[in-house]
C-alpha cells in the first residue's frame, strides 16, 4: 500500500464561538494517491473550499490532522510552511488573480520569483511553461489583454511553473463558456496524464466531476459519498 | 523572494498607479524642498560665521577682563579709581581695569602661554602725506588673527616695523590708485597725549581689509609694534600706575588644547577673578541665534513632512485595498508576512527617497541661483557670503530622514498588508 500524497484523519474545522458557533467541516478522511485526479464536489457552504483550503495548508483545522506524504504537514509552521506550499502546490482559481498592468510572464514567474529563483532562470522557465499552454507569443503583453481561456491558461502556465507535485483547481472552469472551458479541462487532465501531477478539482458541474478518477461528494461538512467510477 | 525582487516590485507596484505616487512625491517633495532651503540657509551663514571668525580673533586666545567687585550691585557705584570705559560694552558701562599685577597673576597661571595686555589706543586721523586727514578707528592686531584681505599681508606681530591694515573704503579716500598700490605707502597717524599735544606717528600700509562681519566699519588694524608706539604716544605725561592700566589681555593657550582644557583654563581665571572669552564664546551667542532660526524653519519644514507622510500611509491603504487579492495570492503561493511587509514598506521608503531625493535636487539649484544673484546684489557688501549652502553631509541626512519618516509612514498599511489571511483576501470582492 503506496503512502498517501495527501490525507485528511478526521478533519474538522469550525468558526466562530459559543452560540454563533459554525462547524465548516465536522470530521472528514480522505486519502489523495500521487497522479490521482479527484473532484470535490458539493454545493456552495457544503465546505468543500474549506476542505480544500486545509489540504492546501492555507488554514489549520480545529481537530484532525492533515498527512502531506505521511508526515503531519500541521508541524510545517512559518517559513517551512510557506517553502513547503511553494514547492509543492499550484493553483488555479476560478479568479484568475492576474495582475492585470504586469505582462503575462511576470504573472507565470509570481511563485519562482516568491521561490528566489534567479532572474535568467525564471524567465527561461516561464517562457517553457507559456509555450507548454501555447501561449508563448502572449509573453510580453498585459495579463489584462488576454481573453477569458487565455487568462485561464496563464494562470495554468502559472500553476505549473514550478514544477508542483499537486494541483488545485477551485472552480477551474466556472468563469469559462462552455468551448473554452472544455480546453481548459483538457489541458488540466492532459498535465495529470502526463505528467503525473495530482490534480484536486473543487467543483460543483457535475461534467467537470465526471471526469476525474474518483469523485468525493461533501454535504454539510461530511463526505456522504464517494465513488471511483472510472470517467466516461 | 530575494530582497532584490523585494525592492524591484516595490519599486515597480509604486509605478503602477502613477498619478496617485506622483501626487504624494509632490507632497514630500514640498516638504523637502523646505528643509534642504531652510538648512542650506543655516549652513551658509554659519559658513561665513566660521570663515569670519579667523577675521574677530584667534582660535588659541581667550580674552580675559576682570570682574568688577560691585558688579551685582544697583544704585550708584562706589568710585574706583581702575574703572575704565568699556571698549567692549554698551556705551558707558566701565571694566574693572588690569593692572601689571593682574598681568603677572595671569601670566602665572597654568596652560597659559603668554599674555598680552590689550593697548587700547584711540588714534585721531590718518594722512597720506600732506592730503587730506581721515579719522582713524583703529585696534591692535590680536596675536593669530586672520584678517580677510583684500590686498597685502597680514600684520606682524613680530616685526619691529609699524604695520597698517586699512578697510578697503580708505584707499580711495586716501588718494590712492588700487589695493595693490596702496600697499607699502607710508601714512600719518595723529594722536593726542594725555597733554592734549597733538603728533603723528608713521607707519607702513601692509594690508587692505575687505569688509567682514568682524570689521564691518571703516576700520584700521595696526601691528603689535605700531600699536605700542601709538600707544606710548597717547600715553605722555601720564605716569606709570595711570598709564599701565589696561581694559582686557589677551592670553595664549596651547593651539592644540581640547575644550574641556580651555574650559579648565577658563575655571581657574574665573577662581582668580577674571573672565576669560574664546572667539568661540563671543560669536557663540551669534551662532545660537542663527540655529535657533534656522531651527524654527526646519521645524515648518518638518510640519510639511509630517502632513505629506499621512499621504504615504493613505496612498499605501489604498494600494493595500487594490492589491488583497494579489497580496493573498501571493501567501498562498508561499511568500511570507514578512516579505510582504518589506514589499510596501519598500514602496513608502522608496516614495520618501524620490520625493526628497527631487526635493533636494531642486532645492539645491534654486539655491545656488538665488544665492548667486543675492550676493551680487544685496550682499555684495558681505563678500565671501554664500547665503544657502549645501553640504553633501545635510543634504545626505535630510534625505535619510525623509525616507525614514516614510518608512514609519508605510508600517501600517504594510504591517496590515503582512496581516492578511490569504483565503480572506482571495474571497475578498
Amino acid at each position: 500500500m503506496p503512502v498517501p500524497i495527501l490525507a485528511a484523519r478526521d478533519v474538522t474545522k469550525s468558526y466562530g464561538r459559543g452560540p454563533g458557533r459554525f462547524d465548516a467541516l465536522k470530521g472528514v478522511s480522505l486519502e489523495i494517491y500521487e497522479g490521482e485526479s479527484v473532484a470535490i464536489v458539493g454545493k456552495s457552504g457544503s465546505g468543500k473550499s474549506t476542505l480544500m483550503h486545509l489540504l492546501a495548508l492555507l488554514d489549520r483545522p480545529s481537530g484532525g490532522s492533515i498527512e502531506l506524504s505521511g508526515s503531519d504537514a500541521l508541524l510545517l509552521t512559518g517559513r517551512t510552511l510557506n517553502v513547503t506550499r511553494n514547492r509543492t502546490f499550484g493553483f488555479v482559481f476560478q479568479q484568475f488573480f492576474l495582475t492585470g498592468g504586469a505582462s503575462v510572464l511576470e504573472n507565470v514567474i509570481l511563485p519562482l520569483k516568491i521561490a528566489g529563483v534567479g532572474v535568467r532562470d525564471r524567465k527561461r522557465r516561464g517562457r517553457a511553461a507559456l509555450a507548454q499552454l501555447e501561449l508563448e507569443d502572449k509573453a510580453t503583453n498585459k495579463a489584462s489583454d488576454l481573453s477569458g481561456g487565455q487568462k485561464q491558461r496563464a494562470v495554468i502556465a502559472r500553476a505549473l511553473v514550478n514544477d508542483p507535485r499537486i494541483i488545485f483547481a477551485d472552480e477551474p472552469t466556472g468563469n469559462l463558456d462552455s468551448a473554452t472551458g472544455a480546453v481548459v479541462e483538457d489541458i488540466l487532465f492532459g498535465l495529470n496524464r502526463d505528467k503525473g501531477i495530482t490534480l484536486i478539482v473543487v467543483t460543483h458541474d457535475a461534467d467537470l466531476a465526471a471526469r476525474c478518477d474518483r469523485r468525493i461528494y461533501i454535504r454539510d461538512g461530511l463526505i456522504v459519498d464517494s465513488e471511483s467510477a472510472v470517467a466516461a | 523572494m530575494r530582497t532584490i525582487d523585494v525592492i524591484g516590485t516595490a519599486i515597480e507596484n509604486s509605478f503602477r498607479s502613477k498619478l496617485r505616487t506622483t501626487l504624494t512625491v509632490i507632497a514630500i517633495f514640498i516638504g523637502a524642498f523646505t528643509l534642504t532651503i531652510t538648512n542650506g540657509l543655516g549652513t551658509g551663514i554659519n559658513d561665513y560665521i566660521n570663515t569670519t571668525v579667523a577675521a574677530i580673533g584667534a582660535q588659541d586666545v581667550l580674552t580675559v577682563t576682570k570682574v568688577g567687585t560691585d558688579a551685582t550691585t544697583s544704585g550708584p557705584k562706589k568710585y574706583n579709581p581702575d574703572l575704565l570705559a568699556s571698549s567692549a560694552g554698551r556705551p558707558g558701562s566701565t571694566v574693572q581695569a588690569l593692572t601689571p599685577s593682574d598681568i603677572s597673576t595671569i601670566t602665572a597661571l597654568k596652560g597659559v602661554k603668554s599674555v598680552q595686555p590689550t593697548l587700547s589706543i584711540s588714534p585721531n586721523y590718518i594722512q597720506v602725506g600732506s592730503g587730506t586727514k581721515y579719522a582713524l578707528n583703529a585696534s591692535g592686531a590680536v596675536p593669530g588673527i586672520k584678517l580677510q584681505l583684500a590686498a597685502g599681508a597680514q600684520p606682524s606681530s613680530t616685526s619691529s616695523e609699524s604695520q597698517i591694515v586699512v578697510a578697503k573704503s580708505y584707499v580711495k579716500a586716501l588718494g590712492l590708485s588700487s589695493n595693490s598700490a596702496a600697499i607699502g605707502t607710508m601714512v600719518k597717524i595723529g594722536v593726542t597725549d594725555a597733554a592734549q599735544k597733538s603728533s603723528t606717528v608713521d607707519a607702513t600700509i601692509v594690508g587692505i581689509s575687505d569688509a567682514s562681519l568682524g570689521a564691518v566699519a571703516d576700520v584700521a588694524t595696526t601691528n603689535s609694534a605700531l600699536t605700542q608706539k601709538l600707544f606710548d604716544t597717547q600715553s605722555v605725561g601720564l605716569t606709570g600706575s595711570a598709564k599701565d592700566r589696561y581694559s582686557q589681555a589677551s592670553v595664549r593657550f596651547d593651539s592644540a588644547a581640547t575644550p574641556s582644557e580651555v574650559t579648565q583654563l577658563k575655571d581657574r581665571l574665573t577662581k582668580a577673578g577674571y573672565e576669560g572669552q574664546t572667539v568661540a564664546d563671543q560669536i557663540g551667542t551669534f551662532k545660537t541665534v542663527i540655529d535657533a532660526i534656522v531651527l524654527v524653519l526646519n521645524a515648518f519644514a518638518v510640519i510639511a513632512l509630517l502632513a505629506a507622510s499621512f499621504g504615504i500611509v493613505n496612498t499605501l491603504l489604498m494600494s493595500v485595498q487594490e492589491r488583497t487579492k494579489e497580496i493573498g495570492l501571493m501567501k498562498a503561493m508561499g511568500m511570507g508576512g514578512g516579505k510582504v511587509f518589506g514589499l510596501f514598506s519598500f514602496e513608502a521608503v522608496f516614495i520618501g527617497f524620490l520625493g526628497s531625493a527631487i526635493g533636494a535636487g531642486i532645492a539645491i539649484l534654486v539655491g545656488t541661483g538665488v544665492s548667486a544673484a543675492l550676493s551680487g546684489s544685496v550682499f555684495s557688501a558681505l563678500p565671501g557670503l554664500t547665503l544657502i549652502a549645501f553640504s553633501p553631509g545635510s543634504i545626505a541626512t535630510i534625505i535619510l530622514v525623509v525616507m525614514a519618516i516614510a518608512f514609519v509612514a508605510g508600517t501600517l498599511p504594510a504591517a496590515k498588508a503582512a496581516r492578511q489571511d490569504p483565503i480572506d483576501s482571495l474571497r475578498y470582492e
